[in-house]
C-alpha cells in the first residue's frame, strides 16, 4: 500500500542576517535530510527537543514552507506542485495559544475557516455543532475566544482542523503549555482521531507522549533522523546499558564534561531536584561506570547515588546526546 | 464564483467586527479624522468660500479613511503573522486573495466612522455648513471609494504579506496617497507633472465623486465609473503581485516569526 506521508531527503536552510552596519549573511540548515513514511491510519510521532526541526518538516508537509532540497508527498501528490490539493485534504493543527481571531467567538472562528475549507455552506451548521460536541466546548461557542484557558483554545484548534473532516491530520505539539488534565483529555481525543482511521502526524518533545500515542516514533535531532522504530524497539536500543543517578549540591560545567569523557559513558544530563541536582549518566553496555563518576566527582557535594535500567526518555536523551552537530 | 463571493462577503464581516472590537483601531476612526479636520479647516478657512471648506472637511475624513486602511492593515497582517492567523490562511485551500481583500475592505469599510466623524465634527464645532446637494449620488460615491481604498490596501498588502517587518511601512503609505487623490491639498495647486499621476490613483476620482455630489457643480458618475474601474485594475494587480510575494514567502520562509 502506498504510504499517506512521504519525506524524501527534506532539506531547508534558513538565510538570516546579523549586525546593524556590518550586516552579515548566515545560513541556519533546520532540516538536514529527514526522510520517513507512514502508512494510512497511522499515528506517527516526530520526538525531539526545541530546534530539532520538528516544526520545520511540518511545515514543509503541509505546504507553508518550499524545501530546500529533497521532496514531499501527501497522498499521493507533491506538497509544492499540488499544494491546493494537498490543502483540500490536511488539517493543521498547532500548539500554543495563538492561531485564533481573540475578539470573535469560538463559533465565528470555526464558521470562517468552514467557509475557507469549502464546507457547504447548509452543512456548516450541524458540521459545527458536531465538532463542538466532540471537543466539549459546545455551550462556550458565543463566548469570545480571547476569555478561553489554553485548554479550551487547543481544543477549538482541534475542531478547526477536522472542519472538512480530513484524511490526514499534523499535529505540532497539540499539549503546549496544557495542564496536566486538560493534556489528558487532549491525548485521548488525538487517540480517538486514529481509531477514526485518520493518519496522524505529530511532532512532540513529551516522552510520554510519543509512547502513549504512537505507533511508529522517528527522532529527531538538530534536523536529522537519529532514530526509527516503534517505542518498544527504541526502547531496546539502549535496554542493554545501564544508567547511574547521583544526587549533587552544585555542579559545575567542568565536572559535568569529566563524567561525558569516561569510556563508556553515552550521555550525561543534569536536571534540578528539589534543592539539589541530579546527574544522570548514561553507559553502553558492558560498561558499569559508577566508581569512576564518584572518582571523577571529587570535590563535588554528593547524597544519593542510584543504579537503574534505562528508560524510553533514556534511549531518547542518548540519541539527541549523541547526534552529530554537522555531518 | 460563488464561492469567493461568500469568502469574501463573509470575511470582510468577521474582520469588520473582529477589528471594530479593538480600542486601538477606533481610537484612530475616531480621532485622526478630527485632528485632520482642525488642520484643514485652519488651512482653508481665510478667505475662501463654503465649497472650498466642504472640500478640505470631506478631504480630511477621507484621510482618515485612508489612514486607517493602509496602517492598519499593515498592523493587522502583522499581528495575524505574530499570531500564526497568517500560516493557517495560506493552508487554506482557498486562494490567499480571497483572504486578504476581506480584510483591507473591512478596514475601509470601517473608515466609513472617520467620514462621519469628521463631518460632523467641522459642522458642529466650526459651523462649516455642509450640505450635500445630491444625497443619493453622495451615498451611492461612498462605496466606490471604500472599494478603492481597500484595493489599494489590497495592491500594498502584497508587500505587507512577503516581508516580516513591513507594518512599520503601513504609514509611509499614507502621505503620498492623500497628496496624488487631492485629500490634502488640490490637485491643480500641485506641480503639473503630478496630474497624469494622480488620474491612476483611484481615490482622486471618489474624491472627486464625492465633492462633485456633495457640492452638486457636476455628476459624479464618470468619476464613480473611473474609481471602480481602477479598483479592478488594483484587484488583479494586487492578486498578481500577492501571489509572486507569497511564493517568495513561501520560499524565504518568512510567513512566521518563528
Amino acid at each position: 500500500m502506498a504510504p499517506v506521508i512521504e519525506a524524501l531527503d527534506l532539506h531547508r536552510t534558513y538565510k538570516t542576517t546579523t549586525g546593524t552596519f556590518r550586516r552579515r549573511s548566515l545560513e541556519v540548515e533546520a532540516v538536514r535530510g529527514v526522510s520517513f513514511e507512514i502508512g494510512e491510519g497511522e499515528l506517527f510521532g516526530l520526538l525531539g527537543p526545541n530546534g530539532a526541526g520538528k516544526t520545520t518538516t511540518i511545515k514543509m508537509l503541509i505546504t507553508l514552507l518550499i524545501p530546500t532540497a529533497g521532496s514531499a508527498r501527501v497522498l499521493g501528490r507533491d506538497v509544492v506542485d499540488h499544494a491546493m490539493w494537498v490543502r483540500q485534504r490536511i488539517g493543521y493543527v498547532f500548539g500554543g495559544d495563538r492561531g485564533l481571531y481573540e475578539r470573535l467567538s469560538a463559533w465565528d472562528n470555526l464558521r470562517y475557516f468552514a467557509e475557507l475549507y469549502g464546507v457547504e455552506p447548509r452543512r456548516q451548521k450541524a458540521r459545527l455543532e458536531e465538532l463542538l460536541d466532540l471537543v466539549g466546548l459546545r455551550g462556550r461557542e458565543r463566548e469570545r475566544v480571547e476569555g478561553y484557558s489554553r485548554g479550551m483554545r487547543q481544543r477549538l484548534h482541534i475542531a478547526r482542523g477536522l472542519l472538512h473532516d480530513p484524511p490526514v491530520l499534523f499535529l505540532d505539539e497539540p499539549t503546549l503549555g496544557v495542564d496536566p488534565v486538560g493534556a489528558r483529555e487532549l491525548r485521548a481525543m488525538i487517540s480517538s482521531l486514529k481509531d477514526a482511521g485518520k493518519t496522524v502526524l505529530l511532532t512532540t518533545h513529551y516522552m510520554f507522549e510519543a509512547d502513549t500515542l504512537c505507533d511508529r516514533i522517528a527522532v529527531v535531532a538538530r534536523g536529522r533522523i537519529v532514530a526509527e522504530g516503534t517505542p518498544r524497539e527504541l526502547k531496546a536500543s539502549v535496554a542493554s546499558g545501564s544508567v547511574v543517578e547521583v544526587e549533587v549540591y552544585g555542579i559545575e560545567d567542568d565536572a559535568v564534561e569529566r563524567l561525558r569523557s569516561i569510556e563508556g559513558v553515552t550521555a550525561v544530563t543534569v536536571e534540578p531536584r528539589d534543592h539539589a541536582q541530579v546527574v544522570i549518566v548514561q553507559a553502553a553496555p558492558g560498561h558499569e561506570p559508577a566508581q569512576e563518576v564518584l572518582a571523577r566527582l571529587d570535590g563535588v557535594s554528593v547524597g544519593r547515588v542510584s543504579s537503574r535500567e534505562p528508560t524510553l526518555e533514556d534511549a531518547y536523551v542518548a540519541l539527541v546526546t549523541d547526534a552529530p552537530a554537522t555531518q | 464564483m460563488r464561492r469567493a463571493l461568500r469568502a469574501v462577503v463573509l470575511g470582510g464581516a468577521l474582520h469588520f467586527k473582529q477589528e471594530s472590537r479593538n480600542p486601538f483601531f477606533l481610537w484612530i476612526v475616531i480621532c485622526t479624522p478630527l485632528v485632520y479636520a482642525t488642520m484643514a479647516y485652519f488651512l482653508f478657512r481665510g478667505g475662501q468660500d463654503d465649497a472650498t471648506l466642504v472640500t478640505a472637511s470631506l478631504g480630511s475624513a477621507l484621510m482618515g479613511i485612508w489612514s486607517l486602511t493602509t496602517t492598519a492593515a499593515a498592523s493587522t497582517l502583522g499581528r495575524q503573522r505574530r499570531v500564526g492567523i497568517l500560516e493557517l490562511l495560506v493552508a487554506a485551500p482557498t486562494p490567499f486573495w480571497l483572504t486578504i481583500v476581506p480584510i483591507t475592505l473591512a478596514l475601509a469599510a470601517l473608515g466609513v466612522y472617520s467620514l462621519a466623524t469628521g463631518l460632523i465634527y467641522v459642522t458642529v464645532l466650526f459651523g462649516v455648513p455642509v450640505t450635500i446637494a445630491n444625497p443619493f449620488a453622495f451615498c451611492v460615491s461612498v462605496l466606490p471609494m471604500i472599494l478603492s481604498m481597500g484595493m489599494l490596501g489590497f495592491l500594498f498588502c502584497a508587500a505587507f504579506v512577503r516581508f516580516r517587518s513591513s507594518w512599520m511601512v503601513g504609514n509611509l503609505f499614507e502621505f503620498p496617497v492623500w497628496t496624488l487623490s487631492g485629500m490634502l491639498i488640490p490637485i491643480a495647486v500641485l506641480p503639473v507633472w503630478v496630474e497624469p499621476i494622480s488620474w491612476f490613483v483611484a481615490p482622486t476620482w471618489g474624491m472627486s465623486a464625492l465633492r462633485e455630489a456633495a457640492l452638486g457643480n457636476a455628476s459624479p458618475w464618470d468619476d464613480i465609473g473611473m474609481c471602480i474601474a481602477l479598483s479592478v485594475v488594483y484587484a488583479a494587480a494586487g492578486g498578481a503581485l500577492l501571489r509572486v510575494f507569497l511564493r517568495s514567502a513561501l520560499r524565504r520562509g518568512t510567513l512566521a516569526l518563528s
